[in-house]
């Protein structure tokens, strides 16, 4: 298994390296997006409207963090399963979206759509929070608080383990 | 007569509630480290290596096991010379999952109205509650947070009483090995067989609570669950789906009489965040 270190943003060549299986160590500024959040960055770009972050920089991880308990950098963190998101990665791919984090298989139209892209899809550990609460920096609400733990939160990763699913060539 | 008041059962609740979402069944944690200690398989090390790390770390980061806190699940069995003075069981037990929920803190999971409005009740109430009522004076509470990767990947059939036995092992091993990584293996598998639609589901569940790798006092059920834990184990999908030979900890079947011209199956699947406690009061 081999073991790569990578900060965000990732460069094409760091993409072209991976191959299904590795381990990823994963730095950097990432924003969440589960299920809510998806259906409106996918609003806001039908509409034209600019968005906040750039997806071609970042990764977008499946994610509803748990709230923080006093004094905490962060909740209980952690991949939801990414499935929910077949039918609505495409358009954040076509924004120029590199990476994902999530749990699980994805249909094989979003694998081919991963693919195509040249993107990654990395899959983080379910029910390991306590371990990837180290790893996180920075954990703020960034879009739509009241979703609650469906709104986009900005995270800053220190070496986030995951593992490659889907890689394009 | 055996009066109990409300404010301590509630009380009782809470701090269970809370303790379950830091800790993992021990016996449960116990499996994975004798996995993690023999397996030969990279991925499979890796993962359960993370997995007990994460048992290791949430009491002392005081972060809860998993993001998915879980939904409040209460089997009850209460004595019929008990009475509750205050509340019903099902207000107790709703007002603890709040109260654990800010304590904690938990994350609010659970939608008011399940198709039309999926707004946040933002506390974690209400809690699914089942009481069944036994003899004597006492209360006995199996507690558990579940989280929704696995139940969304649990399964009812409504089988045919000739199905052949090789059938229906087949079709639940299928059913559980297609979930793939959704239900985050290593799995504890509760199977319920009999009584009918909505009761071979709550002795699914109930299976759950068994204590993990108990022997069935039946020896066929005995014999089914350790067939169908070697089946699933076999199958190769590993930890997390990564892959390696402990997909699943433990089968544990509950069965009851039912229909001659039924035969329901309900499969309720739980994660490694193996989250529950019995409290007795
Ligand atoms: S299935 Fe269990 S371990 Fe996996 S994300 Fe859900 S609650 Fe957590």
């Amino acid at each position: 298994m081999q073991v790569h270190e990578l900060r965000l943003p990732l460069r094409a060549e760091d993409i072209r390296k991976l191959k299904e299986g590795d381990k990823v160590l994963l730095s950097g500024i990432i924003y969440t997006a589960r299920d809510q959040a998806h259906k409106k960055l996918i609003e806001l770009i039908e509409k034209g409207v600019d968005l906040p972050f750039k997806l071609r920089e970042t990764a977008i991880f499946y994610c509803g963090p748990s709230p923080k308990a006093e004094g905490k950098v962060c909740g209980a963190i952690g991949p939801t399963t990414s499935s929910r998101m077949d039918g609505l990665t495409l358009p954040l791919l076509q924004q120029g979206l590199k990476v994902i984090i999530g749990k699980g298989e994805r249909s094989a139209e979003c694998e081919r759509q991963i693919r195509e892209h040249g993107a990654v899809y990395l899959t983080a550990i379910g029910g390991i929070s306590a371990v990837l609460a180290r790893t996180i920096v920075s954990c703020e609400t960034y879009l739509w608080e009241e979703l609650g733990a469906e709104a986009v939160y900005r995270m800053e990763l220190d070496r986030l383990p995951c593992y490659v699913g889907i890689v394009g060539d | 007569m055996r009066y109990l008041k409300a404010e301590d059962i509630q009380k009782a609740l809470t701090q269970a509630i809370c303790q379950i979402s830091y800790e993992s069944d021990p016996k449960a944690v116990e499996r994975m480290r004798t996995a993690h200690e023999q397996s030969n398989h990279e991925l499979e090390r890796d993962v359960l290596g993370a997995i007990l790390e994460n048992n290791e770390l949430a009491a002392i980061d005081n972060i809860p096991l998993c993001q998915d806190t879980g939904c409040t699940v209460i089997i009850a069995e209460m004595g019929r010379e008990l009475v509750i003075e205050g509340a019903t069981l099902q207000e107790i037990a709703d007002r603890a999952a709040a109260e654990a929920q800010g304590k904690c803190p938990l994350r609010a999971s659970i939608s008011y109205d399940p198709l039309f409005r999926r707004k946040n009740s933002g506390n974690n109430s209400p809690a699914i509650v089942h009481i069944r009522q036994v003899e004597g004076k006492r209360l006995k509470l199996k507690i558990a947070q579940k989280g929704g990767g696995a139940e969304n990947m649990s399964f009812l059939m409504m089988l045919s009483p000739a199905t052949p036995l090789e059938k229906i092992k087949e079709q639940i091993v299928q059913r559980i090995v297609e979930s793939g990584s959704r239900a985050c293996p290593p799995l504890v598998v509760g199977i319920g067989i009999g009584g009918n639609f909505e009761r071979c589901a709550l002795l699914a569940k109930e299976a759950l609570f068994e204590e993990l790798g108990r022997k069935h006092p039946d020896e066929h059920y005995a014999a089914l669950e350790q067939e169908i834990l070697s089946m699933i184990n076999k199958c190769g999908k590993g930890a997390q789906g990564m892959g390696g030979g402990l997909t699943a900890l433990a089968v544990h079947v509950l069965h009851e009489a039912c229909h001659i011209a039924s035969l329901p199956i309900a499969v309720n699947l739980q994660c490694h965040a193996h989250r529950h406690v019995d409290i007795e009061l």
